[in-house]
């Protein structure tokens, strides 16, 4: 996949690409081989010196019970999501698809929430259920449901949930759409010929071939619960009640606020940089494949 | 087994855009019919309303004697072949033609039947396991029409089937169809923009323009006896020769209707002549171009207000260009139109 | 649907009705908050039409913030929309050049400068905070917008984006300009940038979206209040150890937080979409 003209370059290339590489160097792989280093080694307690000591910064994490908490946290939220997310907007994508009028100014006004920024979407969201005043709280307690995400961890994650598909479902609308809009009209016609009912036709034949857009978006949406979340978790419950809502960005945030372990949050740090590898490195090579149907 | 019948079938879009006028057509059960038209004239439109994919506004379409404008095209017992073929991407050929045999509840081992006999007529017995992206174009054809056999419909449609091959596959997919169907004794409706695939295929040809009926019957009598000037002009490659009366009155045999506007004569009933005869038609041309093709040689010449006129003749004989020719035609061979060309006049 | 059956797009209307109605409430809901005033706003009964109160509530917002953030809003536009354009242009500078360099140019090291700079799209920059804070505490650029701007326009999504787009455009175009004498930045001025007009401002659109909507990175670097960006801006409103944060103040800030992306969005809607598509390949 190169060009065959070109022009023959000396100097100008490695101008061209200097600042970039610059930029990269400085603050991507410096700092990132930094953590990677400090993960091997323990400071003391003034910061004056440092000791190597192997891989027991990981075994200690590993040994740590709010770590295993975060992880499934940052699990169990990436599932409510993706699940959630994904299956709303598909939803929508297959009403918004059926070629009716003004379908284009439904498109426009359901993926602008794209825009807004998590921490404002988690902001909006506290509001309508904040426990003293908010408009959807009230109800809630009224009908005996004691709603309170400040004290509650299950209701914290209701919360942060809410905020988090609220914003995802503009995103996976959109691509929805694309994919079902690249079924051509003829095979579902081809199918409703052949005896296939709507329902059906949805089944085995709309769903299997939007199957790669679906994949990635699955890989898409558990990669913003990883990170793009950190807003919304930060405004809405500062990853509490008691931790409840901390998922593994927010703990490495959280724990290197509190000064002190540089050793431990680089750990952390590095293991978050393995699973974001393994889960883009996926989605390279499995998508690309398959992207060709 | 059925056979189909559209009494004053008519579809006008919300927009107001009237694309079928008012269409009567009797198809016999077992027969091959032929919707042949220049672009937008409603063939496709009107093949969609007879499986479905498309509402009719008024008139009505009859399959095997039962009203089925307000069926679905699930339930209307029509298999289709689509231009583009349409089948599954994600299904093995196999799938893909059992797929409608599955979905109306047929056993597994009755639809292996099916599909293996389909194969084998259609000759992809090789080919069941592959996707439809392992395919060429001709074979994905194949898998179309296998798809549209197995189910043993009353009625076959077909939506310009042969236009993505090329063409040489086109004239041998062509001459299967055909024998597919006797064999099979479906009735057929087959849409195409192609006036010699019309021809060879049909039992009856349907000429259409605009949304109308030009003319029903068979291929050999559209050729023979055009009814309209359109369907003079459509039917037969090359063309048929057209002149206004007024233009080229002189070359005209006398005694002819008053009302005659315009005269066809197809350039294979022309020939070259020494003199002019009594009662023939006689055009002076002078000769722009020849094509020799072999077998026979195109001699295209012009006269004032004839236009380019073309002569067809057997063999090599070519004229020099620039000189000076007679092309004649006895009056048995001409074809005579009132002005607007709607009206065939008999000699 | 191939089958006309008018119920199922009534369902259609309903649904999507539905949907919008859903996406619109949480905005609609602090629109209506910002124009009360605070007292019916904290009752916990809030009406759900506007109130009076409009006006004051964005004036006072925007000249002097709220009794827990003294920072005036206005103030902190300015940084947003200096750092969402800083992000954007930068990145859309220094990717485009890279890009043509790699794609036009051959020279040693050409493809190993490629690799390079497409794993940075691995790891995104929640993943390296600290490490890459300590980097700009030691340049001494915290609390400026340098800081807040150079970390992230270090990824590749430009690059690949404007290398994905060079591919397309045939080399009988730069034949012709090698033939008509063209050099390398006369190619790249005449020729490439005008084609690429669409790209860039389809980039520009998601860029300045992601840059305005920032959060962590803002959040650790910025010390000083008048340095904050809208965005984190709000958080610091609604942190109070008692309950009186200003909540209709903070809806205010809220709504104008979300403006800027979502007008772009809207009138953008074009160039937003395919930017998006295209950053996904």
């Amino acid at each position: 996949m190169d060009k065959s003209v070109t022009f023959r370059g000396q100097l100008l290339p490695y101008v061209l690409l200097a600042p970039q590489l610059a930029i990269t160097f400085i603050f991507f792989y410096w700092p990132a081989t930094q953590a990677l280093y400090q993960s091997f080694l323990r400071e003391d307690a003034f910061g004056l010196s440092s000791e190597f000591i192997g891989f027991e910064n990981y075994t200690d994490l590993l040994q740590q019970p709010e770590y295993y908490k975060a992880m499934a946290t940052t699990a169990v939220f990436s599932s409510l999501v993706a699940a959630l997310s994904l299956s709303i907007a598909l939803l929508f994508a297959s009403q918004a698809d059926k070629n009716l009028r003004g379908a284009g100014a439904y498109k426009t006004l359901l993926i602008w929430p794209y825009a807004v920024a998590p921490a404002i979407a988690g902001v909006l969201w506290l509001f309508i259920f904040h426990p003293s005043l908010g408009v959807l709280a009230r109800p809630l307690r009224v009908s005996g449901f004691n709603w309170n995400p400040l004290l509650n961890g299950d209701h914290a994650m209701t919360l942060v949930v809410l905020a988090a598909v609220w914003k995802q479902i503009s995103y996976n609308f959109l691509f929805f759409l694309a994919g079902l809009q690249a079924i051509p009209k003829s095979v579902i016609e081809a199918a409703a010929i052949d005896g296939a009912g709507p329902l059906r036709r949805f089944w085995t034949i709309i769903f299997p071939l939007l199957s790669p857009t679906t994949f990635f978006l699955l890989v898409v949406n558990v990669v913003y619960v990883f990170f793009d979340t950190f807003g919304i978790i930060d405004a809405v419950t500062g990853g509490g009640p008691a931790g409840a809502t901390t998922t593994l960005v927010y703990k490495v945030f959280a724990d290197g606020r509190l000064g002190g372990d540089l050793g431990g949050s680089a750990v952390q740090s590095v293991i978050l940089m393995v699973i974001v590898i393994a889960l883009t490195t996926v989605q390279f090579r499995y998508v690309e494949r398959k992207v060709q149907y | 087994m059925a056979n189909l019948v559209l009494t004053e079938v008519c579809k006008t879009y919300p927009g107001g855009v009237e694309a079928i006028k008012g269409i009567n057509l009797s198809v016999g059960d077992g027969q091959f019919c032929v919707l042949v038209g220049p672009s937008g004239c409603g063939k496709s439109t009107l093949l969609r309303m007879i499986a479905g994919l498309e509402t009719t506004t008024s008139g009505s379409i009859q399959i095997g004697g039962q009203t089925v404008n307000d069926i679905e095209p699930a339930k209307r017992d029509i298999a289709m072949v689509f231009q583009n073929y349409a089948l599954y991407p994600h299904m093995s050929v196999y799938n893909n033609m059992a797929y409608g045999l599955r979905n109306r509840g047929m056993a597994a081992d009755q639809i292996k039947t099916r599909v293996n006999d389909a194969a084998q007529i259609l000759e992809i017995g090789a080919l069941l396991d592959r996707k439809p992206r392992q395919l060429s174009g001709g074979q994905r054809q194949r898998v179309a029409m296998g798809r549209a056999i197995v189910r043993q419909p009353k009625v076959f449609l077909f939506d310009e089937p042969l236009s993505n091959l090329d063409a040489k596959l086109r004239i041998a997919m062509r001459i299967e169809i055909r024998k597919l169907q006797r064999r099979l004794k479906t009735t057929s409706v087959y849409v195409t923009h192609d006036q010699l695939e019309a021809m060879t295929l049909a039992d009856i040809l349907v000429v259409m323009n605009g949304g109308l009926v030009e003319q029903i019957g068979k291929p050999i009598d559209l050729y023979r006896r055009p009814l309209t000037s359109f369907v003079a002009s459509f039917i037969g490659a090359p063309p048929m020769n057209l002149f206004q009366i007024g233009r080229i009155w002189r070359a005209m045999p006398k005694g002819l209707p008053g009302n005659v506007g315009i005269v066809g004569v197809r350039p294979e009933d022309l020939a070259l002549t020494a003199n002019r005869t009594e009662g023939d038609l006689s055009l002076e041309l002078t000769v722009d171009a020849i094509e020799q093709i072999g077998a026979e040689t195109f001699i295209y010449g012009s006269a004032t207000g004839t236009g380019e006129v073309m002569v067809r003749v057997p063999g090599e004989e070519a004229p020099a260009l620039g000189s000076t020719i007679r092309a004649s035609a006895p009056r048995s061979k001409l074809h005579l139109f009132t002005a607007d060309g709607r009206i065939r006049i008999e000699l | 649907m191939v089958e006309h059956r008018p119920w199922t797009t009534f369902i259609a209307y309903a649904i999507l009705t539905f949907g919008i109605a859903i996406v619109v409430f949480p905005v609609y809901l602090a629109l209506i908050a910002s124009t009360h005033d605070a007292a019916t706003v904290m009752n916990g009964n809030m009406p759900l039409v506007p109130g009076g109160h409009m006006v004051e509530n964005y004036m006072r917002v925007i000249t002097s913030g709220t009794s827990q953030s003294g920072e005036p809003v206005g103030r902190m536009l300015v940084n947003s929309l200096v750092s969402a354009a800083g992000i954007a242009i930068g990145k859309i500078l220094i990717s485009i050049l890279s890009a043509y360099a790699v794609v036009y140019f051959r020279f040693p090291f050409r493809k190993t400068a490629f690799w390079i700079i497409f794993i940075t799209l691995m790891l995104p920059v929640e993943v390296r905070i600290y490490p890459t804070y300590k980097v700009v505490s030691d340049l001494r650029l915290l609390d400026t917008y340098t800081g807040m701007v150079l970390p992230l326009i270090a990824s590749a999504t430009g690059t690949l984006l404007f290398r994905q787009f060079f591919m397309t455009i045939p080399d009988e175009l730069l034949e012709a300009s090698k033939i008509d004498g063209a050099g390398p930045w006369q190619f790249f001025k005449d020729t490439l940038l005008p084609l690429s007009v669409t790209t860039i401002a389809a980039l520009f659109v998601i860029q300045f979206i992601y840059g305005w909507n920032q959060y962590l990175w803002p959040l650790l670097i910025t010390t000083k209040d008048s340095m904050q960006t809208i965005v984190i801006g709000i958080k610091k409103m609604l942190t109070t150890t008692d309950t009186t944060a200003e909540w209709q103040l903070a809806m205010a800030t809220a709504v104008l937080a979300m403006l800027p992306p979502v007008a772009v969005v809207i009138f953008m809607q074009r160039l937003f979409v395919r930017g998006l598509v295209e950053t996904e390949k």
